[in-house]
């Protein structure tokens, strides 16, 4: 579980996240969704150690991350998977390459062993046969993709991914949700989506954290999220007509 | 100023922390050495024999009285060669070629979130992209000097025998003539100061980049020129300390 107390964030004069706390349990998809500069990204890096939050502590499993030196941190970080919004894959490396990359920094498993893991991952993301492909000759979809098996690779507690359905056409949308879920599910991780994307929302929200100018604003599941009388949440998930007219025959 | 200077000491100590894994340093290492040394091998030859000739003609050009021995232009061909175009511009010019590649290479994985996903896993980032690229620089760049001293005294010799303005001779007689091995250590303690002068400022321009490809650009730039007013800097005082 990662329990997130009273993050504050300010970069110079500007506080963009003001006192968050909450607790992401294993096996749920916890999703932190907001408008733009509501924080969730600020949020999410602060939680993986990409920014050192001003104030408040970030706790891996009771461990305290925040209080840790770099060396310190290097355990845990070796099982957190991250997925980025633009999949972030080793252009200089291949589809293979870039799955193996951590087996090759942080393991032992021989050459062999390494390979087999690689295929495995790719097999469960469904791109079996692209071992050899580089970034530049994957489809959006496909990186993103690649981008789950690499985080995949030293089979992780915890999940982290940012905005995975940008730049994605619908069906694949759905596709690299399905994944994800299914992988939290199967190997109970504890996962962390920031989104926009209302079908993610509803579709696989199982904690749902509303932020709104660096603020937690609403906590609940995507059965909740339908009923609440929360004005900003209202405004932002029910933005769209369609979300309207879905809402308005459940 | 300061601000930089102590960000640029700071990423270095981060640079040069116990790897990960040895063995995949060490690859990344080889990898760097290859770019950098047999990557540059083609410009550095071209550029050194031209040099090597033009050189050449002008001494001959301008020692032209009889009282002056012909095989004194090899002489002062050999320790131009050595002391200054071998080391200083085949610096300048691997600036340009290696220093803007490690900026860019460097800063566009910095604005793709590239080093981001490698901190996530838990790995010295500055490590893993630095420290190789520095130890190439190091070891490679006195490898190209060598070379190019070689080659542009060769070119020397082959603007003799074309032109005819000094005998092949009297050329070799003066490259022979008066010979000091500080010269060479000069040259190469130059070149180990400018290889790691390129690696690492142009590593930091690109580390520190933030934006998008118009900041790759201008950090590829400034690596490119910063490290060249850096190399004629330290050219001046090494010069000043060691001769």
């Amino acid at each position: 579980m990662i329990e997130i107390q009273d993050i504050y964030k300010s970069f110079g004069e500007n506080e963009v996240l003001k006192g968050i706390s909450a607790k992401f349990k294993p096996g749920k998809n916890n999703l932190i969704i907001g408008g733009s500069g509501s924080g969730k990204t600020t949020l999410l890096k602060c939680i993986v150690g990409l920014h050192e939050p001003t104030k408040g502590d970030i706790l891996f499993d009771g461990e305290n991350f925040t209080d840790m030196s770099f060396e310190q941190r290097v355990p845990i970080r070796t099982q957190i998977g991250m997925l980025f919004q633009n999949s972030a894959l080793f252009d200089s490396m291949t589809v293979e390459e870039n799955i193996m990359f951590p087996l090759n920094l942080f393991t032992e498993k021989t050459k062999e062993e390494k390979r087999e893991r690689a295929n495995f991952c790719l097999e469960r993301v469904n791109l079996k046969g692209t071992n050899n492909l580089y970034p530049s000759e994957l489809s959006g979809g496909m990186k993103k993709r690649v981008g789950i098996a690499r985080a995949i690779s030293m089979q992780p507690k915890y999940l982290f991914v940012d905005e995975p359905n940008s730049g994605l056409d619908p069906k694949t949308s759905i596709l690299i949700d399905e994944l994800i879920n299914e992988l939290t599910e199967e190997y109970q991780i504890t996962t962390v989506i920031v989104t926009h994307d209302m079908n993610s929302v509803m579709g696989i929200g199982d904690n749902i954290l509303f932020l709104h100018n660096g603020k937690k604003w609403w906590e609940g599941s995507n059965r909740e999220i339908a009923h609440t009388d929360n004005k900003e949440l209202n405004d932002f998930v029910f933005a769209s007509k369609f979300m309207r007219a879905a809402k308005a025959k459940l | 100023m300061f601000h930089s200077l102590g960000k640029y000491i700071l990423l270095l100590r981060l640079s040069f922390r116990k790897p990960e894994k040895f063995s995949v340093y060490w690859a990344e290492v080889m990898r760097e050495m290859v770019s950098t040394g047999v990557g540059s091998l083609g410009i550095i030859s071209i550029i050194s024999v031209f040099i090597g000739a033009a050189t050449t003609i002008q001494v001959a050009f301008q020692l032209s009285s009889p009282l002056v021995p012909r095989s004194i232009a090899g002489s002062i061909a050999r320790d131009t060669n050595i002391l200054e175009f071998s080391p200083t511009i085949s610096s300048l010019v691997l600036a340009g070629r290696i220093g803007s590649s490690i900026a860019s290479q460097i800063g566009t994985m910095r604005v793709t979130e590239q080093i981001d996903a490698l901190e996530i896993m838990g790995v010295n980032a500055p490590g893993y992209l630095i420290s190789p690229k520095i130890i190439a620089g190091v070891t490679m760049v006195p490898l190209l000097v060598i070379i190019s001293i070689t080659l542009g005294i060769t070119g020397g010799y082959i603007a003799c025998l074309l032109s005819g303005d000094v005998s092949p001779a009297d050329y070799i007689a003066g490259v022979h003539d008066g010979f000091e091995g500080l010269t060479v250590r000069v040259a190469l303690v130059k070149a180990v100061v400018f290889g790691f002068i390129i690696t690492s400022i142009c590593a930091y321009q690109g580390f520190y980049t933030s934006g998008g490809a118009l900041e790759v650009g201008q950090s590829a730039t400034k690596g490119v020129v910063y490290s060249c007013v850096m190399i004629l800097f330290a050219d001046l005082v090494i010069t000043r300390l060691m001769l």
